[in-house]
């Protein structure tokens, strides 16, 4: 996938429109899912998800195309929610419950193999409970647990895309995952 | 109390960045400490949750809406990649602007009066006669001009943008044809040219 991701930004560098659309496809759930649990607000996540995608495209001549592209733009895209973190109010955990159920109608709509209405709705609550410890760690937690375990990346590609020391990503994502146990413990 | 290099090992357990001797550690420990245990059950539990959770999916427009805020796209990558998408349709294209291009250009340039050189022909103000009792040889064309038949024409006549008069005693051996309209005009060009087409590969046969 890398190979035709490369080949794209060629194209796109050339300024070619549709295939920065083949890219948008590729990359558009991941990027939206980061900001989604980085903001904890579908409509913040899709603004936020948007402006990584224009920024990348925007920047991308200065884009090292030795390099990963989705590292590159997982950076843009964790800088933008930061941002945006900072930025909020102070009233931001308001905010976080109704994230939560917003959280719940799009789960809603994911068809699952076992459409058992009571065990769906645990799942839902747990879901929702854990989407609003995420929301509560501190922001430098937050976006390396959300990119180790919703992402899935790993630590290398994680201190590429915080731009930090291996050694300190390591050290956020143990706080975060220890904070997050003191919350969950008695889910 | 449990020393904190446990927990430390814990998390390097769940980094996937433990080397075995320090993993045996581990797991000595926590099968004689039931309190290290339980966190590290939390700890495993806890990660188990986050990853749960990770399926949410982006709008079904956000591509169609990412590529409608981008700047503007260059005119020329445009048509590069519509040729390439479609080089038949744009080789068609082509072919045929060029075409009508040539086929107006002419038909604009054949305005001025003119009619094949024959003997017996007499020309009075853009109008050609074939008078009484005279007989031409070979085929007549006329352009932009009035053809009037009195006497004999053995062979084709052609008339182009004008009119023709076969008078009653007038007689033409081959065939007569008016050309008024552009269309009728293409038509007789590109049978004029298969025409010519076929000559050329017939020669060769008759010589």
């Amino acid at each position: 996938m890398e190979a035709i991701v490369k080949k794209r930004i060629k194209q796109v560098i050339k300024g070619d429109q549709d295939a920065y659309g083949e890219i948008v496809e590729i990359y558009k759930n991941s990027v939206y899912q980061l900001c989604f649990r980085m903001l904890g607000n579908r409509h913040e996540a899709e603004d936020m998800a948007q402006e990584a995608f224009i920024r990348a495209f925007v920047n991308i001549k200065s884009f090292n195309q030795n390099l990963k592209f989705s590292t590159w733009l997982f950076r843009i895209a964790t800088n933008l929610c930061i941002d945006r973190m900072r930025k909020k109010k102070p009233d931001y955990y308001l905010d976080a419950d109704v994230a939560g159920t917003e959280g719940l109608n799009m789960y809603s709509q994911i068809p699952s193999d076992t459409p058992l209405p009571e065990k769906e709705l645990e799942s839902l609550e747990l879901q929702e409970a854990v989407q609003k410890e995420i929301l509560k760690l501190p922001e430098k937690y937050r976006s390396a647990i959300v990119l180790k375990y919703i992402e899935e990346l790993s630590l290398n590609e994680i201190s590429e895309i915080l731009d930090l020391p291996l050694g300190t990503v390591k050290t956020r994502i143990h706080r975060g995952r220890e904070a997050l146990r003191q919350q969950l413990r008695y889910v | 109390m449990c020393p904190e290099q446990i927990i430390e090992l814990m998390h390097e357990y769940l980094d996937e960045d433990i080397d075995q001797d320090k993993e045996q550690i581990l797991r000595e420990h926590l099968q004689s400490c039931n309190e290290c245990a339980l966190i590290f059950n939390e700890l495993k539990k806890t990660i188990a949750f986050v990853k749960s959770t990770s399926h949410v999916q982006a709008p079904a427009d956000f591509t169609a809406n990412v590529l409608s805020r981008l700047p503007k796209e260059k005119k020329k990558v445009w048509m590069q990649r519509w040729v390439k998408t479609h080089p038949l349709l744009a080789a068609a294209s082509l072919f045929f602007i060029l075409m009508m291009g040539s086929v107006f250009s002419t038909w604009n340039q054949d305005r001025e009066f003119s009619v094949s050189k024959q003997k017996n022909l007499v020309v009075k103000n853009n109008t050609v006669i074939v008078p009484k009792g005279e007989t031409v040889k070979g085929n007549v064309i006329v352009r932009n001009g009035k053809l009037k038949i009195e006497g004999e024409i053995q062979g084709d006549v052609t008339v182009i943008n004008g009119e023709k008069y076969l008078a009653s005693a007038g007689h033409v051996t081959g065939q007569i044809e008016e050309v008024n309209e552009v269309f009728d005009w293409i038509w007789y060009h590109m049978k004029k040219t298969a025409q010519e087409v076929v000559d050329i590969f017939d020669h060769p046969k008759t010589e």
